[in-house]
């Protein structure tokens, strides 16, 4: 039986902001314990929230990025329940009117070895509080709460049931961080659980109408985890309902260390989580001149760089994709066209998605960190432009580029010199190894001379072999023409 | 309509109250007492009436929630605040083992 | 001495006739000989300390009217110093790390704390005597309750313990007790007066308001206690007002809206006899006495014991005995913990209402319970608006009947409930109302319990209600009364 992989994501993005959504405390990470929670985060008698305007603004952001409507009037939402980690017993959040609403995000998904340009529909994202953190290291049988991240503000960003693989799922996760970053609302740390991912995971046989029984799958704080747990989810539904069992809705846990999901007991019985509107917080109200100043204040978004590239740089829809993935990598093939010249935008582009891309993965390196500057590779190109070396012979360079050490960054024109790579233009020098050439393939030359245009190109490539490369092919031919008549 | 023992079992799970089957019979009637006054308000039409969540709306119909500047204003008073806490160790409240 | 109202006890204090180290030790030995239970915490030191402050301030000569003023906080309200209980077990004893902004203002104007009034446990009560503390006795009558929530406070402004006191309002809890104790209350419009510091009950209900013999002594305090507060996102942002402003001002023209559905059966008639001798007055004082309707009055009963439980369930979800609170001695996990604790710390009333929140919002009654009382509320706001346009106060009984006897309706919550429904829809609205002294019931044992007549203003009306009032205490002397042996 064919199996079809139905996956949604909710993406729970940590603001970038410095105090908590709902009170004064701090939002810096790593703090000793409890150090950073204040009354309001520590829900002692008496406290009230009151909503924090950067939280707002990030949000706004967001969903200016993805295309989404903004809410004018959206309302904040109580869902009770009880844990340690969860002072009030309830959680401030959104839940009939979100205040993003809708919205897409496209990403590259290399689908066999063909890069294709994808996107996944948003349903919603709205504000809420994070909790705080229970760590099970014994404490005499005890668990031990730290509320420091209690009240940290969380953009909680919702898919669509679109996504067909655990590839797919991953690709436009990592589109949604490097956006999230891009707008700078949120760090993007991983490590530290400013971005991690639950994943809502069926399956249904190929070209069945209705979902398969879900389960979701919570915290996956990597890229890799999400991959593998999403893999992992799929082939235990799959091999479970092959064996005639069931799939039962439920809420799993991803052990990176057993590389499996399994059942989170805690939160097994059905919750009735009782929502209802905060009655502390009136309705969250965003008018349409503020949605204007955001948008006037944000950098250019991805979408927009996208299209100026293939309008001013004449790039292809999908170089210019792949080139504003990441803020880092549209900056640096700026760079390169700004020295460069605007002619070099596409072998900029192609050098950039190349050997550039693949350098930087071989070597883990992040594009902003490449110890080939945008301006040495710019260089490269200008000489690869006036024919003093070839494309062949760039990526020599290019390769001793990259090794040269920091303190004395390789330029191109040195690396030139120093492998005497430079092509040979000199007649002088071309014409003696053009009249070794005609002296040691009499054979060729009997054959030219008889009409054989082909016997011309072989001597092309024997005086190219006795240059290694270097001789300058339009030179060569001119003047192994001439010879030839004489 | 009347709840049985069952509901008021579901109840003081969802609220965290310990309830032993005398108290839950106790409280099942007086919740029922309660209930059979509620009963009236079901049958008020209501359609098209907005509820009114906040009493400002009634007067203020362009009620919106007012916004704090992003800013720290509050120092660690960590000792402070943990000195009313039942359990404590190393600056984190103590609570029986959690389960995940 | 103590029988003076707060406005002489301020002149004399100004003038320095009277120290306010001596009000203070004069109140202090007053509730220390005192049997009612109306203080539930008492700190003479820190009372006298409060007390030299503000003799320092009156020799400085930057005193305020209050500043000297002895005043007393129902136990809702936080206090640094004195022990914040809301009369319940599960946080007796406790020390909050800060005031509450009511309790802050009156320390501002230099105002002396005497203590921490007796309540029913977090508000939920119309008797006192879910107080975990103990119920308050009513100084009329010893053997009758003194009304509630803030029964301590009214108690100990007719027993002339303290010339002020805080009280607050869910759904009649300021009213009530100053009916049954013989004193003034009002409750001001929703949002007047800040909600951060006051443990919360039913968070779109709650009220802060002043107690005192007079209306002109209730001006002084709510023109102090009033106040726009960042700290509250419900907090109406308006500028400081003198509720005092229109006390002298004639009533020559007062329209005085008389709803029929607060003299059906079910009133007393010695209730309705004094009311209606009120009325006759009001008549003499030029006001003229118009019939007016509101419908929805029986239905404020149901509406509110669904809204307000829903509010509470949620808002006690906090007490868990985790970071403070009661904690059980023996558990044998979180579970069992948080039921144990829960358990042991609240109280019966406390515990129904959190089971009724728990049921109106949990998943498939929603509609029917919650969301259809919050509808039928606006439709109570909306019949108010409608009676306001034919008159500009509405009057009528605080509650159908005088004081009852301690134990009556102790194990009866609805009896207790259908006592409330001349106050529900009042708070349900959000609108101010008063109770003011009116006479007392009649025969051998309601001869002895004072009744109150009810005052009901527009939005922000607060100054004319208190003119309306301040007029008839100035042609009655019920509110100077006072409880033999006081």
């Amino acid at each position: 039986m064919q199996w079809e992989v139905v996956i949604g994501l909710e993406t729970h993005a940590q603001l970038s902001t410095e105090s908590k959504i709902f009170s004064g405390a701090s939002t810096r990470f790593g703090a000793e314990p409890n150090t950073q929670a204040c009354p309001v985060d520590l829900a002692l008698p008496g406290v009230l929230p009151v909503m924090n305007k950067g939280a707002v603004e990030r949000a706004i952001q967001f969903g200016l990025a993805i295309g989404a409507t903004i809410a004018p009037r959206s309302i904040f939402a109580r869902k009770n329940y009880f844990y340690p980690d969860l002072p009030k017993g309830y959680q401030i959040s959104q839940y009939e009117i979100p205040v993003v609403q809708g919205g897409k995000v496209s990403f590259i998904l290399e689908k066999d070895g063909k890069p294709e340009l994808r996107s996944v529909q948003l349903t919603r994202a709205h504000l809420e509080e994070d909790a705080g953190k229970s760590l099970h290291e014994d404490y005499h049988g005890m668990s031990g709460i730290d509320l420091n991240r209690a009240g940290t503000p969380l953009l909680e960003i919702v898919t669509e049931p679109d996504m067909r693989s655990a590839a797919e799922a991953v690709a436009y996760a990592k589109a949604l961080h490097s956006l999230v970053v891009w707008l700078g609302i949120c760090d993007g740390n991983m490590q530290e659980g400013s971005f991690r991912c639950d994943a809502n995971v069926s399956v249904r046989p190929l070209g069945q109408k209705e979902f398969g029984t879900r389960c979701e799958i919570k915290n996956l704080n990597s890229f890799r985890f999400l991959e593998e747990a999403i893999n992992f989810e799929v082939r235990r539904q799959t091999e479970l309902i092959e064996d005639g069992g069931r799939v039962v809705q439920e809420t799993r846990l991803y052990d990176p260390d057993r590389k499996e999901t399994r059942s989170m007991r805690s939160k097994e019985d059905a919750q009735d989580y009782r929502y209802f509107p905060d009655p502390d917080l009136p309705p969250l109200t965003i008018a349409a001149e503020w949605i204007e100043r955001v948008k006037a204040s944000m950098p250019e978004l991805p979408g927009a760089m996208r299209e100026r590239f293939i309008k001013d740089y004449g790039l292809p829809e999908y170089d210019a994709a792949v080139l504003t993935q990441s803020k880092a990598m549209a900056a640096y093939f700026e760079g390169v066209v700004a020295k460069a010249g605007r002619e070099q935008a596409k072998p900029a582009a192609n050098w950039l998605m190349g050997d550039v891309a693949s350098t930087l993965n071989r070597e883990g390196v992040d594009v902003a960190e490449s110890p080939v500057k945008a301006e040495q590779l710019a260089l490269l190109l200008q000489r690869i432009a006036d024919g003093t070396i070839s494309n062949k012979i760039a990526k020599e360079v290019f390769a001793a580029m990259w090794e040269a050490p920091s303190d004395k960054p390789g330029l191109a024109d040195d690396i030139i010199e120093a492998k005497g790579l430079k092509q040979i233009s000199d007649s002088g020098a071309l014409e003696k190894i053009v009249d070794e050439v005609l002296a040691a393939n009499a054979k060729s030359v009997e054959e030219y001379r008889a009409g054989k245009e082909k016997a011309f190109n072989a001597l092309i490539g024997q005086a190219m072999k006795a240059t290694r490369g270097k001789a300058n092919p339009a030179q060569l031919t001119e003047l192994l023409k001439k010879k030839l008549m004489g | 309509m009347s709840l049985d023992l069952s509901d008021v079992k579901r109840l003081a799970r969802l609220a965290q109250l310990d309830l032993d089957d005398a108290q839950a019979e106790k409280t099942l009637a007086k919740l029922n007492g309660i209930f059979d006054l509620v009963e009236q308000m079901r049958a008020v039409d209501t359609a098209g009436i907005e509820p009114l969540n906040h009493p400002i709306e009634a007067f203020q119909h362009d009620l919106a929630l007012r916004l704090r500047e992003d800013a720290v204003t509050e120092p660690n008073r960590r000792e402070e605040y943990q000195s009313v806490a039942p359990a404590t160790q190393d600056g984190l409240y103590l609570v029986p083992k959690v389960i995940e | 001495m103590h029988t003076k109202t707060l406005k002489q006890l301020s002149a004399l204090l100004q003038s320095r006739q009277v120290s306010a180290a001596e009000l203070a030790q004069a109140y202090l030995a007053r509730i220390r000989q005192s049997d009612l239970n109306a203080f539930i915490h008492v700190d003479e030191a820190l009372t006298l300390e409060q007390a030299a402050q503000a003799d320092a301030r009156l020799a400085a000569g930057d005193a305020t009217a209050l500043t000297g003023i002895p005043i007393a906080h129902k136990d809702i309200f936080v206090t640094r110093g004195w022990h914040s209980t809301a009369g319940s077990k599960m946080l007796a004893g406790y020390g909050s790390p800060f005031d509450a902004t009511v309790v802050e203002q009156f320390r501002a104007a230099g105002m002396v704390h005497l203590g921490k009034l007796n309540c029913d446990e977090f508000a939920m009560g119309s008797s006192n005597e879910n107080s975990a503390f103990g119920a308050t006795r009513n100084p009329w009558d010893r053997q009758a309750v003194p009304g509630g929530s803030s029964g301590g406070s009214a108690a100990a402004i007719a027993a002339r313990l303290t010339p002020a006191a805080t009280a607050t309002d869910t759904g009649g809890s300021i009213r009530q007790p100053a009916s049954f104790c013989g004193v003034t209350g009002i409750k001001p419009t929703y949002g007047r007066v800040s909600r951060f510091g006051m443990i919360a009950f039913a968070s779109s209900l709650d009220q802060g308001g002043p107690m005192a013999q007079t209306a002109e002594d209730c001006a002084m305090l709510l023109s102090a206690m009033a106040g726009f507060d960042p700290r509250d996102s419900t907090s109406l942002d308006m500028a400081k007002e003198d509720f005092g402003r229109d006390l002298d001002k004639s009533l020559q023209g007062l329209r005085i809206g008389v709803p029929r559905e607060y003299f059906g059966e079910g009133l007393a008639a010695d209730v309705e006899a004094a009311v209606r001798a009120a009325l006759a007055q009001y008549e003499k004082l030029g006001a003229t006495l118009i019939d007016i309707s509101l419908p929805k009055t029986e239905l404020s009963i149901p509406v509110y014991y669904v809204i307000a439980p829903a509010e509470a369930s949620s808002n006690l979800s906090r007490f868990d005995g985790v970071r403070y609170g009661h904690r059980a001695k023996e558990y044998k996990d979180l579970g069992d913990m948080y039921r144990k604790s829960r358990a042991e710390g609240f109280g019966d009333e406390v515990k129904r209402r959190i089971l009724v929140g728990a049921y109106v919002l949990s998943h498939g009654y929603y509609d029917a319970y919650y969301l259809q009382a919050q509808k039928i509320r606006r439709l109570i706001a909306q019949d108010f608006q409608e009676a306001f346009k034919q008159c500009d106060v509405i009057m009528g009984p605080v509650a159908p009947t005088v004081a009852w006897d301690l134990g009556d309706k102790a194990d009866d919550p609805v009896a207790n409930y259908l006592a409330d429904i001349f106050t529900l829809s009042t708070s349900l609205a959000g609108l101010p109302g008063m109770s003011i002294p009116c006479g007392f019931g009649q025969g051998e044992k309601n001869g002895k319990r004072p009744v109150g007549l009810q005052i009901i203003g527009n939005y922000f009306s607060e100054a004319k209600l208190l003119n309306v009032a301040h007029q008839y205490q100035l042609a009655t002397d019920w509110h100077a009364r006072q409880p033999e042996g006081c």
